[in-house]
């Protein structure tokens, strides 16, 4: 079947073809068409029956003249070829070299579509990753194996944040960082894939990178199989050669909006802001491939990036990644106009797995008081910094004017630090109590007295 | 024999005559395990439990002649199911760490023996109907499992097996029924039968729910109790802490057994629970948690379709235990999921989308999922529960959508997750206006008998303060906190004292974690007894600023990660020395007054 050229398509309209009279054809199968100029283009099918096949095509189906229109059946998924080779190429979204060297041959070509992980089989995420960002360590910290996405906005320098992290992030104890990253871009400028290019590159890391990129001018429908490629990749790296493996990706709303795009043109009911029912079955396919397994060395842990249409956390997208990832880091608008840089948005950031990657064995005994210290007085300075608005500073009793000293010294100094500033978690801990003295011991119930008498260098009380 | 016409993502036309809606049906080379949902002269149409991917039309099709059911036996706790109840430990392997396709492995142990001891009074010759005990079988250390005879069956016992070891399959007993068609034919009873998930188990009547599900969370016992049989939710927005709460709740609350379905949530949450529960001691009768425990997992990689019949064979697995005279707690995380995965399937059927693209009948497969709660008289006469939690994962944090909306109306127990609080760390994020128990009446009759008779009236006072510090801390929004009187500042005081001190438990902190009735009473009574004290000064003329001043107010706050359940009488004794540190400035007032 596979060498048969059919030329049996009976009508094409927004991307995709009915095949006729092809029997017995695969769902899921990918599908090469050659139109009237010779072209090749890919495609794949989404419905079959014996009389009528329907196929999506990738590049779509402008120009396509339904006489002259050859379709090949390939009869097997989207695969990807693997090898310890792809360690410093780049590729395409559908897996083809983009820098110009030789495709990658090997006999293994992995369904870039995986295989759920048996949920038995999984092994929880508990080993601290060091980033060495205070406002991730300290309060939202990440642990290996888990997904924790950076919820961003337009003009937001996540970006550099997430470069940062690739260039920073280390298990406790380790000098190097013994990453190596999946780096993949979908509906990214040109602008922005180069900077992570010379970002690796800068950082000497470029050997230990494997892109993926399918950039804002490239065809839509191959953004569906960015991230499933480079997520095949990665699991190549972690679970057959051991690696540890970091995944970035980004942006994740211009991948769901490539979602609702076919999904319109497939007639599926749409739920909410026109995006498809299944948008959050779709996202977790993708995240939840993320993790580590019983018995295996490796590792994928994933950060990835997407921008909030308007910053709007409640919009279907975040919302939904929420519901899926273990947490997330929101960068804000506010902080970032302040020149606080990352701006890192505390109270609605959240890591899940932050409980058992923390405190005694993992970083230092007092971790877990001194992060919920932290945000519960922050959380009352801004309550503080509110009610200072409305009726002026000068009308703050002491303890609030306390508050009010704290807010922005933490703003300052714990959250902002330089893009080439690497804390390590005892320096974040550190720096954590000498803001915490600034406020009152008895103000301080989240961390235990034995804490306040070690650590606490302020007054006990005013 | 039939075979595949159509494939459309996890739906399949099929010719199959003579199929009946509701069967089981195994798809394809591989073998792919569906149920039929419509049917159209010859053709049918199934929804598949599995990936699709790779079917061809004109492959095999056949039916297996039942609708999706359960094995019900020994085997089921401490295990994990995906959401048609393949054992997940031992699909791992047999297949490996990726779920593969077309898997048959048994959902309880065929090898296994297990120690039955039959009812000493049950004799041949006796007549036994559905649900009576035949035997019973000690599963665990903590929970004996009694083998009944199959509902719905009616006849004479002719033999049952002495004493001895034996696998689920090998007979101990045969009844020879003697109503319905089947009448005069000779069942071989086994330690297992089997349950289709769709349909409810049949029971004498319902119960009134008397008890209070104790959870060991303060916000949840105290404020908004749920009743054993009772039906609850757990609306929230993400990171509003659904999860922590759901598994605090299944950690330590005094039921025998709990089932926790995994319905489109993380992988990683599970293994959390399975490598975590079994090192946690029940705190009711000090064993391995993981031996009351059972878990169902279709996590939101998992196909979507199993998913819908997740929550299905959760309920069943509940149902079968709550037959045996148990108390069961099912945790349903998250319903939204399952709705989400009806919506999926409505839609490729083309039915006409209502709200928010969802079916029009999500409504009443809701309040039919939820009436499977409840408390009841057992056919064998006994009394058993089955309490039904269910997370809502509403999008955007709106409680207006369907799910969430439909939920409210059916449930009796609404605890109300809000990401304020949660982003201000307040955990549980319960919110304490926006949720609601309708069972305040039967819980108080309970806290009297057993705890304390002054609890509804502690509770009550402890809620009318929250409220009123809530208005009051509108003016402080607006004008600032001089505006208020002493007695005012002391009232919002003595709210940010319960909240901080009562309503806020730290699941991670030892002590904290969870609190028994008694500690949880006196912990309201103690802060109570502060508010009351410090009112008593104000009224006196003293200002609330020196109130609020006193060591007594930071020390209070810890008092709840200071002594255990079991240390109650240490958290008395401070509490009975409220008065004393109140002593000095009450004689100073009482003189200038």
């Amino acid at each position: 079947m596979k060498n048969i050229e059919f030329r049996t398509a009976t009508s094409a309209q927004g991307g995709l073809i009915v095949m006729g009279g092809v029997p017995g054809v695969a769902a899921g199968s990918r599908v090469q068409l050659r139109d009237h100029a010779g072209r090749l283009r890919s495609g794949l099918v989404i419905r079959a029956a014996d009389d009528a096949v329907l196929v999506e095509v990738f590049e779509g189906t402008d120009e396509l003249d339904l006489e002259r229109t050859w379709v090949r059946f390939l009869d097997e998924p989207f695969k990807l070829p693997v090898s310890r080779d792809i360690l410093g190429r780049i590729f395409n979204g559908a897996g083809l070299p983009r820098d110009g060297r030789p495709p990658i041959i090997s006999a293994d070509r992995r369904d870039v579509n995986g295989e759920p992980l048996n949920p038995a089989a999984r092994a929880y995420p508990r080993e601290f990753i060091q980033t060495g960002i205070s406002a991730i360590d300290g309060m939202n910290s990440l642990t290996r194996g888990q997904k924790l996405p950076i919820f961003s906005g337009g003009g937001l320098p996540h970006n550099r944040v997430a470069a940062q992290i690739v260039r920073q992030a280390k298990l406790l104890g380790e000098e190097a960082s013994e990453f190596v990253v999946v780096f993949a871009a979908f509906g990214a400028s040109h602008a922005d894939a180069r900077f992570f290019e010379e970002s690796f590159e800068e950082s000497g890391v470029l050997n230990k990178v494997v892109m993926f990129l399918n950039l804002a001018d490239e065809p839509v429908i191959e953004r569906l199989l960015t991230p499933r490629a480079a997520l095949t990749a990665a699991e190549y790296l972690a679970f057959d050669l051991d690696y540890h493996v970091l995944v970035v990706m980004t942006d994740m709303t211009a991948y769901a909006e490539a979602l609702r795009e076919v999904a319109v043109l497939r007639g599926d009911v749409p739920a909410r802001k026109g995006y498809p029912g299944y948008l959050y079955s779709d996202l977790a396919e993708i995240y939840e491939r993320a993790g580590r397994i019983k018995n295996r060395r490796g590792s994928i842990t994933m950060i990835p990036v997407l921008s909030m249409p308007s910053d709007d956390i409640t919009h279907p997208i975040p919302d939904l990644t929420g519901y899926i990832t273990e947490g997330q880091i929101v960068l804000g608008r506010e902080l970032a106009n302040q020149n606080v840089y990352p701006p890192v948005t505390v109270l609605p950031s959240l890591s899940r797995l932050m409980k058992d990657g923390v405190g005694k064995n993992f970083t230092r005994e007092d971790h877990p008081h001194v992060a919920s210290q932290l945000f519960a007085s922050y959380a009352k300075a801004l309550e503080v910094r509110g009610l200072a608005a409305i009726i002026g500073a000068e009308e703050l009793s002491d303890a609030d004017r306390r508050y009010l000293e704290f807010a922005n010294a933490f703003e300052r100094k714990f959250i902002g630090q330089g893009e080439d500033e690497d804390r390590s978690v005892y320096e974040t801990l550190n720096l954590a109590w000498d803001l915490l003295s600034m406020l009152p011991g008895d103000a301080l119930i989240r961390v235990s007295e034995e804490e306040l008498a070690k650590y606490h260098k302020g007054v006990a009380s005013i | 024999m039939g075979k595949i016409l159509e494939i459309n993502g996890p739906l399949v036309k099929l010719e199959l005559p003579e199929t009946v809606l509701g069967e089981q049906v195994r798809v394809g080379r591989l073998g792919l395990v569906g149920e039929v949902i419509g049917r159209d002269g010859n053709t049918a149409l199934a929804q598949l439990y599995e990936d699709t991917a790779g079917l061809r039309p004109g492959e095999e099709a056949h039916g297996l002649g039942w609708p999706l059911s359960v094995e019900l036996g020994p085997g089921l706790l401490g295990a994990i199911f995906d959401g048609v109840q393949r054992p997940l430990q031992a699909v791992w392997e047999q297949s490996g760490d990726r779920m593969a396709r077309g898997v048959a492995v048994p959902s309880l142990p065929r090898d296994k023996r297990w120690r039955f001891v039959p009812e000493p009074s049950r004799r041949a010759g006796a007549m036994l109907s559905g649900g009576d005990i035949l035997g019973t079988v000690q599963e665990t250390e903590s929970i004996l499992h009694r083998i009944m005879v199959p509902p719905l069956l009616h006849g004479e016992l002719l033999e049952l097996a002495p004493e001895g070891d034996y696998t689920i399959e090998e007979a101990i007993g045969r009844m020879r029924l003697v109503e319905g068609k089947n009448s005069g034919q000779i069942e071989k009873l086994q330690l297992f039968h089997r349950w289709p998930v769709r349909t409810p188990r049949p029971f004498r009547q319902r119960d009134h729910a008397v008890a209070p599900l104790i959870t060991g969370q303060r916000i949840l016992d105290t404020f908004y109790p749920l009743l054993k049989g009772g039906k609850a939710a757990i609306p929230g927005p993400f990171g509003a802490g659904k999860t922590m709460l759901q598994q605090q709740i299944a950690r330590w609350c005094n039921a025998e057994i709990v089932i926790y379905v995994g319905c489109g949530e993380r992988g990683n949450e599970l293994t959390d629970v399975l490598e975590f529960m079994p090192e946690l001691k029940d705190p009711h009768t000090g064993r391995p948690l993981m031996e009351r425990t059972l878990l169902v997992a279709n996590t939101s990689n998992m196909p979507v379709v199993a998913r819908e019949a997740s929550v299905y064979v959760g309920i069943t697995l509940a149902e079968y235990f709550r037959d045996q005279g148990l108390d069961v707690v099912m945790v349903a995380d998250s319903t939204s999921r399952w709705a989400e995965a009806l919506r999926e399937v409505a839609g490729r059927l083309g039915q006409m989308p209502v709200e928010e693209g969802y079916p029009a009948y999500l409504g009443s497969r809701l309040a039919a999922f939820y009436e499977r709660a409840g408390r009841v008289e057992t056919l064998s006469g006994g009394h058993g529960s089955v309490t039904l939690i269910g997370a809502v994962s509403p999008p955007g944090g709106d409680f207006s959508e369907p799910v969430t909306s439909h939920t409210k109306e059916i449930i009796q127990t609404f605890w109300a997750l809000s990401k304020e609080l949660a982003d201000a760390r307040h955990y549980p994020s319960v919110d304490w206006l926006e949720s609601f128990s309708g069972y305040i009446g039967s819980a108080a009759k309970w806290w009297a008998e057993n705890v304390d008779p002054n609890w509804e009236a502690a509770r009550a006072e402890a809620l009318d303060l929250l409220a009123a510090s809530e208005e009051l801390q509108r003016i402080v929004n607006l004008v600032g906190v001089e505006a208020l009187s002493s007695e005012q500042r002391w009232t919002l005081e003595a709210a940010g004292l319960i909240k901080e001190g009562l309503l806020q438990q730290s699941a991670i902190d030892e002590i904290d974690s969870f609190a028994s009735p008694e500690k949880q009473y006196a912990l309201l009574a103690a802060m109570l007894e502060i508010f009351h004290q410090g009112m008593k000064l104000v009224k006196l003329g003293a200002p609330a600023r020196r109130l609020i001043q006193m060591p007594l107010m930071t020390q209070a706050r810890r008092w709840k990660s200071q002594h255990t359940s079991e240390d109650i009488a240490a958290l008395k004794v401070k509490i009975a020395a409220i008065p004393s540190d109140f002593e000095k400035m009450m004689l100073e007032y009482e003189q200038t007054a």
